[in-house]
């Protein structure tokens, strides 16, 4: 998930490109045939595609810092490796989405270089905190059964290696949803102390996830094109919707209260929620989160902490070349 | 609210358990301090699978200690519930991570050793230790590879990071002589084929080490003075706020299932 909030569609260049070709293009997309990288596409399409795999790759990794925050003092040893795991998960999604963008003529470096300086989004729920370890399970919960919401219609996006990492992504994704569950689940059946931890948890992070579907469709201007283009299959409130009306019952089950008071069950069975706080999301967009600044810290912190390193690793590279071409020549 | 700690009857079966799981979970914990953290994803992911690797061990460990000494412990009330003079780990496997430089030459003293140590334990007369081992040795000649690897292009890469690897092998050396030390319970048990005699696998773990450090041409320290005093719960200072995180959930909220 974690780019549907942030994805623009570029302006529509197609004038500038030849008229047939693109009709064939979205011939072949109107047919529900994937898009490779070798095939000739518009240059808006490459655009978009490449900065909302970017931006999927950047949620993934900046993704780890919440969680990895609760790896030392996970409460068991069971929970500590399932959790380092699933890091470790995440980190594997990033990685496989830069290759897919990197497929689409960019390459990692100049991605995450404009990610560390601010250029490009990521996620805007990565910049809430990570207070209790309750927090680990409602993440798992509705965080990643927010991105699997939206991540399975990305399984058939019209772009093949975007399609094709999505779904081994939500295979992986659907896995952690469920260790989530199960974290709240035991929550919710232990101690008086533990049922509030995961209350509150679920209080804290409530809005934020609804928020993660991006605005409203009223308020979404660019839609469109990747509508047309088979990268996006469903609007940001059908999905928001569709998330809410899996989660209510699970939360019922678990013995806890939606944030909600307003909310109600129409006729037709959709879960109705009260107005969203847009004006949050905006000031989260804007950098203005509360952990915006710590996110960007961290990742900044490593990339060039670890400069040296990778510096070192390309020097070696570069000697243990030039010994195999000098014995070569011998 | 304090939590009291467990006490462990640590016959000399149990006792050497829990060293091994006390040297593989604290090494495993301080790796995954790198998660999200570290100098390239690729890293991220081998880091945290060594670790990973690391806490599997120690959890098998701690479970077959718990079942030799035979009372209330488990893996769980092992790990959460004893302070740093109960825990017996190495102390090289304590220090922090400092820069990479330095988690790696941590990694391939302790690895290098690690990789032999399960392989002779393979022919343990304890079926249980010669199965963990069985595993673990496969875990550990991966982790030892890769932190050769390491080594090899830190110390033949840049100016910096020859400078690096060698500040990190001359800081940790002395933390190495503990790996090959025994006590008398341990002798007993290294003389009834239960448990391995360290010393003789120092000689290969010097020699496989020079060959890295030599092509990594970075030298080993000529001084053989060496810490002790991990296996007995003398531990560095550090070890108590790697607890104080690692236990802070049990600490807080005594007795509750998570």
């Amino acid at each position: 998930m974690y780019t549907q909030a942030l994805n623009t569609a570029e302006s529509d260049d197609r004038a500038l490109e030849d008229a047939a070709k693109a009709a064939q293009f979205q011939a072949r997309i109107d047919a529900e045939e994937r898009i490779e990288p070798n095939d000739w596409m518009p240059a808006a399409y490459r655009k978009t595609l490449t900065r909302q795999i970017s931006q999927h790759a950047h949620s993934e990794i900046v993704g780890m810092l919440p969680e990895g925050n609760w790896i030392t003092r996970a409460p068991t040893l069971r929970r500590k490796a399932a959790l380092l795991a699933k890091v470790q998960d995440e980190c594997g999604h990033g990685l496989y989405l830069y290759a897919a963008a990197e497929t689409l003529g960019a390459s990692r470096e100049e991605l995450v270089d404009a990610m560390l300086a601010g250029k490009a989004k990521y996620s805007s729920i990565f910049n809430y905190p990570t207070l209790t370890w309750a927090d680990i399970g409602t993440i798992g919960w509705l965080v990643d059964g927010a991105a699997i919401m939206n991540q399975i219609p990305l399984c058939r996006c019209s772009y093949g290696p975007y399609a094709r990492a999505m779904i081994r992504v939500c295979k992986e994704e659907s896995f952690h949803q469920r260790q989530g569950y199960e974290i709240m689940l035991t929550l919710c059946r232990g101690s008086d102390e533990q049922k509030a931890m995961a209350q509150d948890a679920l209080n804290r992070w409530w809005w934020p996830v609804l928020m993660m579907f991006g605005p409203p469709d009223a308020a979404s201007q660019h839609s469109d094109t990747s509508t047309r283009w088979k990268i996006k299959r469903f609007s940001n409130d059908e999905l928001r919707q569709k998330f809410v009306d899996a989660t209510v019952p699970q939360a019922q089950y678990l013995g806890l209260s939606i944030p909600d008071p307003g909310m109600i069950q129409d006729a037709d069975g959709h879960w109705r929620y009260s107005q969203i706080d847009w004006t949050e999301f905006k000031q989260v967009l804007a950098g203005n989160g509360p952990c915006n600044r710590d996110r960007m810290a961290a990742r900044r912190k490593a990339h060039e902490d670890g400069a040296w390193v990778r510096e070192a690793a390309a020097a070696y590279a570069a000697k243990r070349g030039q010994r195999q071409s000098a014995q070569a020549a011998e | 609210m304090a939590v009291a700690n467990i006490q462990v009857s640590e016959t000399p079966l149990v006792l050497y358990v829990l060293r091994r799981a006390d040297d593989a979970l604290i090494l495993g914990h301080r790796l995954s301090e790198w998660c999200g953290h570290a100098p390239m994803l690729e890293e991220d992911m081998a880091l945290s699978n060594i670790a990973l690797d690391l806490i599997g061990q120690a959890r098998e460990l701690y479970s077959y200690a718990a079942k030799v000494e035979g009372k209330d412990n488990d893996e769980d009330k092992l790990a959460y519930l004893r302070d740093v003079r109960q825990y017996r780990n190495l102390l090289l496997v304590e220090q922090p991570n400092g820069d990479f430089a330095q988690t790696l030459v941590r990694q391939l003293f302790y690895s290098g050793f690690a990789d032999l140590y399960w392989r002779a334990m393979m022919g343990s007369g304890d079926a249980t230790l010669a199965a963990i081992a069985a595993k673990s040795e496969k875990e550990s000649a991966y982790h030892l590879r890769h932190a050769s690897e390491w080594i090899i292009r830190l110390g033949d890469g840049t100016e910096e990071s020859h400078r690096r690897a060698q500040a990190a092998i001359d800081q940790l050396w002395a933390f190495t002589g503990e790996m090959f030390a025994v006590d008398d319970g341990e002798r007993h048990l290294i003389d009834a084929g239960v448990a391995i005699d360290p010393a003789s696998l120092r000689g290969r773990w010097f020699a496989a080490l020079s060959d890295v450090v030599g092509e990594a041409t970075l030298e080993l320290p000529q001084n053989d003075w060496m810490q002790q005093g991990g296996r007995s719960g003398r531990h560095s200072e550090h070890l108590g706020h790697l607890l104080s995180e690692l236990q802070s959930m049990q600490r807080t909220f005594p007795g509750l299932t998570w």
